[in-house]
This record gives C-alpha cells, structure tokens and sequence, in this order.
C-alpha cells in the first residue's frame, strides 16, 4: 500500500496552478484534504503522473456571506464549515449534512471542494448542493465558468469539470424564508458511505406542503432534483403519512438506483423512501 | 500448597494496567517499530485468482530495478526452507497436500504469495511487483460452501474430491432421537466467513546472521516457542540458533498462532541475503491472507419429550475451510468445535453429527477467538428458543428445565463434553434479575404497541476452555500446554518474573503480577513480568484458548510459593526461627504475631552480595522455576449466558442492539477490570460476527470485501452498553481456581443477538438463520412477510 511514483508540485497561487493544470492535464491529480485520493494512491487505483498540492494556495478557503449567497471557498475543511455559525444559522441543511460526513479525523481534513470534485455518489455535500441549487465556481487557463450543481454531478466519480479546471468555490443561494430544511442518511455503521441520503427542503403554509426540494444520494448515479416527487409532495400534509407513504413507495417511478450485489435497487429504494417517510414525520413533529 | 485468600489482597482487586499509559501514549514498540541495521523490505505478488496455473513468469525487469535486492520464487527459496503440510492424528487421512511458502506453480487461493520481492523500501518493493510479468492460466474455482463437494472442479488440481475429512459423532441412546420425541425442531444454519481484524496487523523482521549461523526474528505473534520451532525446522536451523521476540502485540484473536507461507519466505529470504528483512501485512493483503474462520453450514434437529426436556441432536454439518487445513494446528479444530459445544450447557441423552470438513480456493480457516462455540452457541440456542415457541414457553424457563443441574456433575455429554464444576441456574437467575431490574419487559411491551419491531434474545453457552496437553499432544503437534515461570528476588526486594505467557494488549503481564504478589507476598509495584522473547522467557504456549489465567496463572502462584519457601528458608535460618512460623507479608518477613522481622530487600542483599555471613549449609535460592501441567481434565469448561435487545427498523432492515447483558463465571476472577474488558470486546466481536462482519465472495471466487470499508468491524458508536456480572465457582484442579475468560464474550454474543432479531421478527412469521444478518435480507423477508 505504498502510492506508485508521482511527481509532486506545491505551487503557491492560483496562477501557478492553474498554469500546472493546463501542462499537465489529465495525467495530474489535485490533493486538496487527500481523504479520499491518499487512499486510492495508496493502493494504487489512482496513479497521476503529477500530483498538484493546492493546499498552500492563498484565497481558496473561508466562508462569507453577501448578496443573498453563501460563498464557500473549495479548500474550507469539513470541520470548518460544520462549525461555522453561518452555515449553522443559514445553511441549516448543510450543517446537518455533515455530522453524516464520516468520522472527526476525516472532517479535520477533507475539504468541501474536493468531496464535490470526487463526485462519490453516496458523499452527502454533492446532494446538499443540488438540493440548495448552489453554483460551483471553476477556474482554469481559458477563465472563470459558474456551473449549476445541476450540471455539475454527471454520473458516479463523473463531473462538468474539464481536465484542466479546479473548483475555487462554492456559491450557495440563501434559501427564502419560510422554508424547512433535514438531511439523513442511512448506512450500515456511523461515518460510513451511505446507503442512501436525503437532503429535503419544505415550504410549508400551515401543515400543508407548499413547496419542496428533494435529492437522494446514494440512490442514483449522481444527485439531482425529483421534480416529479416534489410535484407529488405540492398540497400534501406533512402529517399525512397514509399519504406520504403512498408517495414514497412510488420513488421506484422517479429513479434508476444504483444496484450491486451487497445492496440491491430494491434495496436502495426501500431506504430512500423510508428516509422521505423519516424526514417528512420528523418535519410533523417539528411544527407541532 | 496454601490457596489464595482474602489475605494479600492483590488478587481479585481491579488494578489499572500498569502498562496503559505506556501504550496509549504512543511508548509501544510494535513490529513496525522494529528497525534494524542493513534492513531491507519485502512485498509479495500474491495471486490475483482463487485458482490459477502460472505458466511462466517474467521477472527481469523488476530485478534491474535500483532499490531491488532479489526477487525471489519458490525455486530460490527451496535450497533454504521446506514445505510444510498439517498433518494431525486428530484428523486420520485429513486431505491437505503440502504448503509451499511460495507458490511453485499453481495457486489456490486469492493472496496466496508467489514472488517474493526485497528491496530497499516497500515503495520499491511495490513497484517492482508490478514489473513482473506472469502468464496465469485460470482454472475453475471452488468457492460456494453449499456446493463444494458437487461441482466438477477441483481445489487442487488432480484432487479426487474437494473432501478435506470426514468424520461421524455419536454418542448416547440414539433411539431417543425419534422414539421419545414429543416435538422436533430443525433449522438449516448459514454461517458466514469472517476474520479477526487485529489492530496490528501480522508482521515480521527476520534478520539471519552469517557470522553466527542465527536466526534471530521479531514477529507479532501468539506463540513465540511454537514459531520458533517451527523456524527451525522448516528453515534447518538448530532451535538454539534462532531467537524469537515478540514485543508489544496489538491483538492476536488466534490469528497470530499459525505458520504463515509470508512469514516463512521472508525468513527464507533473510537467509539467502544474510541480511534483515522486514514484512508488515497491509490492510489489503491481510484480509486475503489472514486465517479467516466460522464459514459453515449445518442442518440441525433437536429433539424434545412431551414434558419439554431435550432429548437429543442430530447433526449434519459441513464446515468450509479454504485451499489447505492450516499448519500446524489443523482447521478441522473449529469444525470439531462447533459440534462439541452444541447442546453443552444442557442434558440430552442422544447425539449425532456428521461432519465434512471441505476445501475451496480460499484462504486457510482457522483457530478465531472462541473457535467453534459460536457457532455451536447459535445452533443450540436457536434450537431452544424455537421449541419454547413451539411449546408456548418462556425461555428461559425452558432452559432452566433443562440446564445440567450442580448435582448431576461431573457428568460427560453424548456429544463427549465433560462437564463439571459449572454454575447454569445460578448464572441464569443473576442474568434474569439484570434484565427485569433494567425494565426491559415494559420496554419491549412499549415500544411493541408503539408498532416497533423490537427483540430479547438468551444465549447460554460452555467454553472448554485451557486445553490440556491431551488436545494437541494426542494430535501429535507440537504445541504446548505447559506454562513456565522463573522468578528471581532481586537486592531492592523486587521480583522479577520472566513467562512463557504471551502479552496481546489482554493484560496478562498484570494479571500474572498480581498472582505473583499475593503468591510471595510482596507489593504489586514490586513484581515485574517479561515475556515473548524466547531468549529470555522460558518455553511454553503463548497466548490462545483462554489459557493465560488458567495455565499461566497456576504457574505464576506455584512459582510464587516457591520463591516463598526459599525466602523463608533463608529468612528462618538469619532469624534462627523455624520457617514455619514465619511469613511474607507485603514485602517483610513476619512472625507467627505479625511482628515484622527481616524485609525481603535485606535477605536478597544478604544472599547475593554478603552470603558469607549465612549460616554453613545455607545456599539461598532467590531464583526458582515452575513448569506446570494440569494432570486433570484436557479442557476447563467454563459457563455463562447472554441476553440481547435490539431494534430493527422497519424501513430499513436496520438491526441496532440496543442492550446486552452477560453473567459468566470464570472461575476466580483475578482483576475485575480486565475480565471485564476480554468479555467486552469479546461481545463485540460476537455481535460484529451477527451483524457486520463477512468476507464475501462473488460468482468467480473473487473476495470483494477486501478493504475495511467493505469488510464491517463494529466500531464503538454502534455498540450498545454492556452490563457484565459474574458467579465465581473456581476451578477445583488448580489452587488459584481461575478459567479461561478471554473468549467467553465472543461464544455466545452472536446467538443472543440473533436470538433477539427472531423473537422481535416472530410476530411478522419471519425466522433467520444465517450471518451476518443483513439488513437487505431483513428487508426481503419483511416484504415477503407482507405480500402474504
């Protein structure tokens, strides 16, 4: 378990790298946290020719807020940002997300950006993003691109980011008032990829569903918005769980699940409604 | 020779580890600490198939590259080492052709090593693994347990069948069986493969000497005497040349005990370099080369007369055990295991087992803690439950009736447990007056109307446990059942002990210190125990079978009252008193008043730097040996029962263990504290082994849990709290009276928690019986449920 030989950079601005980016392309990895890529190397899954450490690169870490938008640069640590009163007070969705991202020593390090880069289908933040309609602001040689977190996740370790592109930050719109937000997930022990997860918002006139955002992770290929569930939920109160559980066990309709031999699609839906069931109850209680 | 008593005081107290603050301060010197100098590194290319031929091999270019000290295969190794092969009395005609420490031309098993690589890192040795080109035929592999012994292929090429052993128990009136039977239940088991996931992983420094013709070897192992004997004669090394040293060893569960094809070639190799050479297992590779365990499957009947006693079982058994049985203890042990310890903690008058033990292309089977009982637990306890459902029983109230009552001992099982000295009622009434003090009745009934799917599951079990020389020595494999302990009195008054017991993060070096304390009568901080070098510490069996206590601890008290007779000796003849008025006490010499005559310091500062001033005739022995062997009873059975809570929820298939309640008895408890922690994480073991744990395979014979985030061990946010108490009815063979506890845990653990999932599952008609449960298969059997 020792990587295969790497060239190794650690240039100092975002210039530099953006410059590494472009010459060495395709055959560089970028190590940001590492959470994820150290273990790949180690066992030789990945193995770039150039590993580009962005770690020092001044500007690409912290959390502030203005203009209706939450901006989080791509290397904020998952420690940082489940800490920040910011994200707790407006992001509420974000700050329960985490507390599912594996274990302490992990969120020390990870960084936000570079969970979204990996794109793992079970990884909560990429379902987060999609659920907030959050932007992905990338840079590389050619410029700046914001891309929607909707265009962003294109299949399992499969995003919009080219070759010679990173993420700088993230640009999360502040959800309007009114709205109610959950996250859970399930997996076989704590810390652990999720089976499936949900990240959920409602907007809801008294206890009737007025509005909802939905995306699972660990169900599909990549995170993405059920319309057609949302629609489903529009009138429904959130108390209902005759009526809910009806709109649950027709999730099958909506997805193509993710399937392999230890967790089946059956399975995996199973899950997924039983969480949209969970949240949903959850919420009932709340405004009771 | 005195017994222990409440006098002395250091026995039975809950001492902290004297080495805890060392160890989890980061002071451990582990096998990875071990750096000597000229050091070079090894990393094997293992077979990517359970079942291959290798053609050819092309290696030039891993050995050009700089860093590269050899490359070596079977055929470089062959002038140094042998092959080794288990052959054991206790398996007559056991089919398990000889291992090579590399595989020579067709391998058997995924991770079965080939090419040994050395050189200068481990990062080198890695990339010049990928060097080497090897043309692999791939042969069809045995896998699947169910139908090993059907297919067309064979585990071994030209093998007349995948047949390791068979063998047939019998014992008792079979009629009973059929004729008297009121009631029989059955119940086909599924036990899935796991393995012991030790915190450290297997590791070796070999280092050979030219100079002296030496072997000298540090390894994280067991059973330093049994490895170093072994060396010797695999490597034809004389066994006073080679040294073993085992300092600190993070976890063992009997998967350190066993000769390792790895270990050997690197032995091998260090020879033919004449320089050291150091192997650590990495996660990956030890999941594919480690011993795995448990895999079997079992049809089990039991029988019941129409006032609800047990009348007998009848056994078929089929216990999978990889491509070889493993060298030198033999993996049909856990097979006989398994079915010795069904039905133990009860009286039934018939038994019969048919066993097939059977080979497949996966890595060997082996000795894991509690070898066998689990799984005997589970059958049996799975068997009870179902026919106290069947008779509208209480559980517990069934297993009462039946249990081997305190009376009717010693008596000797059908099956042939020899069951003697064991406390069943009065461990069950402990257990039960645990579970209603902690509401758990009301708990259920609540949380049942609340539409919760939730469960209370008994285990009771028997461990035999500190097996005698009977079980190996009949067997014909050198493996030994004796423990030796050396004490010396040192000039400030200290004793010094050095063992043959083995240190594995259990904490027997503290157990021993406090035996030897109480045994001389000194101080605790007084006594210092080594052990694990076999230059130092005399010969005897290491760590395994719940022996430390039992075995060792016998022999640290009989070399303590040794050490004793010789002070006092001395003592009565400075004091010109008869030794027999005289005592130690916490480091003194006391009269037959208590008043303190002569401090242990003075005497040894006498005996060692001014013995002229003794009396003539007086020659002071402050260094004394003990070698004990239990001449009674080739295994010590111990006892207890388990009580489980656990949810399931109803979305998910999700099973949480909400509680878990032992009492066991382990004869006298030595330190609380550390008896409380081997039942702990033995419990924790069990309950992985029922929910999480499973090496799985796919349709090909690939393992495809071989990293740990596939392969599940229960980490300590999913553990539930553990309630422990004990009954103590010490061992009559032994003046301590102390038996094993270090896998008493793990026996039963996993039968509890299944017997929980099936009584909270009985009201949806759902019955499981094969681990680990899944929550996929709960799942299944949910919606299977429903659509009926």
């Amino acid at each position: 378990m020792k990587p295969a030989k790497f060239t190794y950079l650690r240039p100092s601005s975002l210039s530099e790298a953006l410059e590494l980016l472009h010459r060495h392309g395709e055959d560089a990895s970028l190590l940001a946290g590492g959470q994820s890529l150290m273990p790949m190397l180690n066992l030789r899954f990945a193995r770039p020719a150039v590993l580009i450490d962005i770690k020092r690169i001044p500007g690409l870490s912290g959390i502030a807020i203005g203009d209706g938008v939450v901006s989080i640069g791509a290397l904020t640590r998952h420690f940082e940002v489940a800490g920040s009163p910011i994200i707790r007070d407006r992001l509420p969705l974000v700050h329960e997300a985490l507390r599912h991202v594996a274990h302490a020593a992990i969120r020390n390090r990870g960084t936000f950006g570079g969970s979204l880069a990996l794109a793992d289908p079970a990884a909560e933040l990429p379902a987060c993003c999609v659920c907030l309609d959050a932007a992905i602001s990338t840079a590389s040689l050619s410029g700046f691109r914001s891309v929607p977190a909707s265009k962003f996740f294109r299949g399992v370790y499969d995003t919009a980011l080219a070759h010679d592109e990173l993420i700088s930050r993230i640009e999360i719109p502040l959800p309007p008032d009114g709205w109610t937000w959950s996250f859970d997930e399930v997996s076989r022990r704590h810390g652990d990829f999720a089976v499936a997860g949900i990240a959920l918002g409602v907007r809801l006139a008294g206890d009737v569903i007025m509005e909802s955002r939905v995306a699972f992770c660990g169900l599909e290929a990549a995170p993405r918005r059920l319309a057609p569930l949302e629609e489903r939920l529009r009138g429904v109160r959130v108390g209902d769980r005759i009526a809910i559980g009806e709109i649950a066990t027709r999730l099958a309709d909506h997805v193509h699940p993710l399937a392999s031999e230890e967790y089946p699609a059956f399975y995996r839906i199973e899950v997924a409604s039983a969480l949209l069931q969970r949240v949903l109850a959850r919420t009932s209680e709340a405004i009771q | 020779m005195s017994k222990p008593s409440a006098y002395g005081a250091v026995i039975g107290q809950p001492h902290p580890r004297f080495d805890s603050r060392r160890l989890v301060s980061g002071g451990g010197c582990y096998l990875d600490d071990v750096n000597l100098p000229r050091q070079l590194h090894a990393a094997f290319l293992r077979s990517p198939f359970p079942h291959a031929r290798i053609d050819s091999m092309d290696s030039a270019a891993a050995r050009e590259l700089p860093g590269v000290a050899a490359v070596l295969t079977w055929h470089d190794l062959a002038d140094v080492c042998s092959p080794f092969q288990c052959v054991t009395k206790a398996a007559p005609n056991l089919v398990s052709p000889p291992q090579y420490p590399l595989a020579p031309s067709e391998v058997t098993y995924q991770g079965e090593p080939v090419v040994l690589v050395v050189a200068a890192s481990r990062a080198v040795a890695e990339d010049a693994i990928e060097l080497i080109d090897v043309n692999w035929t791939e042969l069809p592999a045995v896998s699947r347990l169910e139908t090993a012994l059907e297919v067309d292929a064979r585990v071994h090429e030209g093998m007349s069948s995948n047949l390791a052993w068979r063998t047939e128990i019998t014992g008792g009136e079979l009629t009973a069986l059929s004729d008297a039977a009121a009631l029989a239940v059955e119940q086909t088991f599924s036990f899935g493969r796991h393995t012991g996931v030790t915190l450290e992983p297997r590791g070796i420094v070999a280092s050979w000497s030219n100079d002296t013709g030496g072997l000298l070897v540090h390894a994280s192992h067991q059973v330093p005497h049994q490895l170093q004997l072994h060396l010797a004669e695999l490597l034809s090394v004389p066994l006073a040349n080679v040294r073993v040293v085992c300092a600190d060893i993070g976890g063992g569960f009997g998967i350190k005990m066993h000769i390792y094809p790895d270990e050997i070639a690197v032995c091998a190799a260090s020879r033919i370099l004449g320089r050291p050479v150091k192997f650590v297992a990495d996660r990956i590779e030890g999941l594919v080369s480690d011993i795995h365990a448990r895999e079997a499957i079992t049809t089990a009947r039991m029988a019941v007369t129409a006032d609800g006693r047990i009348a007998g079982f009848d056994i078929s058994h089929r216990h999978g055990i990889g491509s070889y049985s493993v060298f030198p203890r033999s993996s049909t042990a856990e097979a006989l295991s398994s079915i010795r310890s069904i039905g133990a903690p009860y009286r039934f008058a018939a038994f019969r087992a048919q066993v097939d033990v059977v080979l497949q292309n996966k890595v060997m089977s082996g000795q894991y803690r509690a070898v066998g009982h689990p799984i005997g637990c589970m059958i049996t306890e799975h068997l009870v439950d179902k026919a106290a459902r069947a008779r509208g029983e209480d559980p517990l109230a069934f297993r009462r009736r039946n249990m081997v009552a305190a009376q009717d001992m010693p008596w000797t099982n059908p099956a042939g447990g020899r069951m003697f000295e064991l406390s069943h009622h009065a461990c069950i009434d402990k257990l039960e007056k645990l579970v209603i003090a902690d509401e758990v009745r009301s708990i259920l009934e609540n949380r049942r109307r609340r539409g919760e799917v939730v469960g209370l599951g008994f285990a009771a079990f028997v461990e035999f446990t500190a097996t005698g020389s009977e079980g190996y020595g009949r067997a014909d494999v050198p493996v030994a059942a004796v423990d030796t302990v050396t004490l010396t009195l040192g000039p400030q008054g200290e004793v010094r002990a050095s063992a043959s017991i083995s240190e594995l993060g259990q904490g027997i070096r503290q157990g021993l210190s406090q035996v030897i304390a109480d045994a001389v009568g000194v101080a605790l901080k007084d006594v210092t125990v080594v052990s694990g070098d076999t230059g130092i510490s005399p010969h005897g069996g290491g760590a395994w079978a719940s022996r430390g206590a039992a075995i060792g601890g016998e022999t640290a008290w009989r070399a303590g009252q040794l050490l004793k007779r010789e002070i006092l000796t001395v003592a009565a003849a400075m004091l010109q008193a008869s030794p027999t008025e005289l005592d130690v006490r916490n480091g003194v010499v006391c009269d037959a008043e208590g008043r303190e005559r002569i401090s242990l310091c003075e005497i040894a500062r006498t005996a060692l730097f001014k013995g002229h001033e003794l009396p003539d005739g007086i020659n002071a022995q402050l260094t004394v040996s003990h070698q004990y062997r239990r001449d009674r009873d080739p295994f010590i059975p111990t006892n207890g029962i388990q009580a489980s809570l656990v949810e399931i929820d109803r979305g998910t298939g999700l099973v949480t263990p909400l509680k878990h309640w032992v009492v066991e008895d382990c004869g006298r408890v030595i330190n609380p504290l550390l008896v409380d922690e081997q039942i702990r994480g033995g419990v924790v073991q069990g309950i992985g082994e029922a929910l999480l744990e499973v090496c799985r395979y796919d349709s090909a014979g690939q393992m495809v849990s071989g990293s740990l985030a596939d392969y599940l061990v229960p980490m300590a946010a999913e553990m539930p709290d553990i309630v422990i108490d004990h009954v103590q009815t010490p061992y009559s063979g032994s003046t301590l009276g102390a038996k094993g506890a270090g896998e008493a845990g793990t026996c039963a653990a996993a039968a509890a928690v299944l017997n929980a999932i099936n009584d909270a599952l009985a009201p949806c008609g759902i019955e499981i019986a094969s681990t680990p449960v899944n929550p996929v298969n709960i799942m299944s059997a949910l919606r299977g449920a429903r659509a009926r």
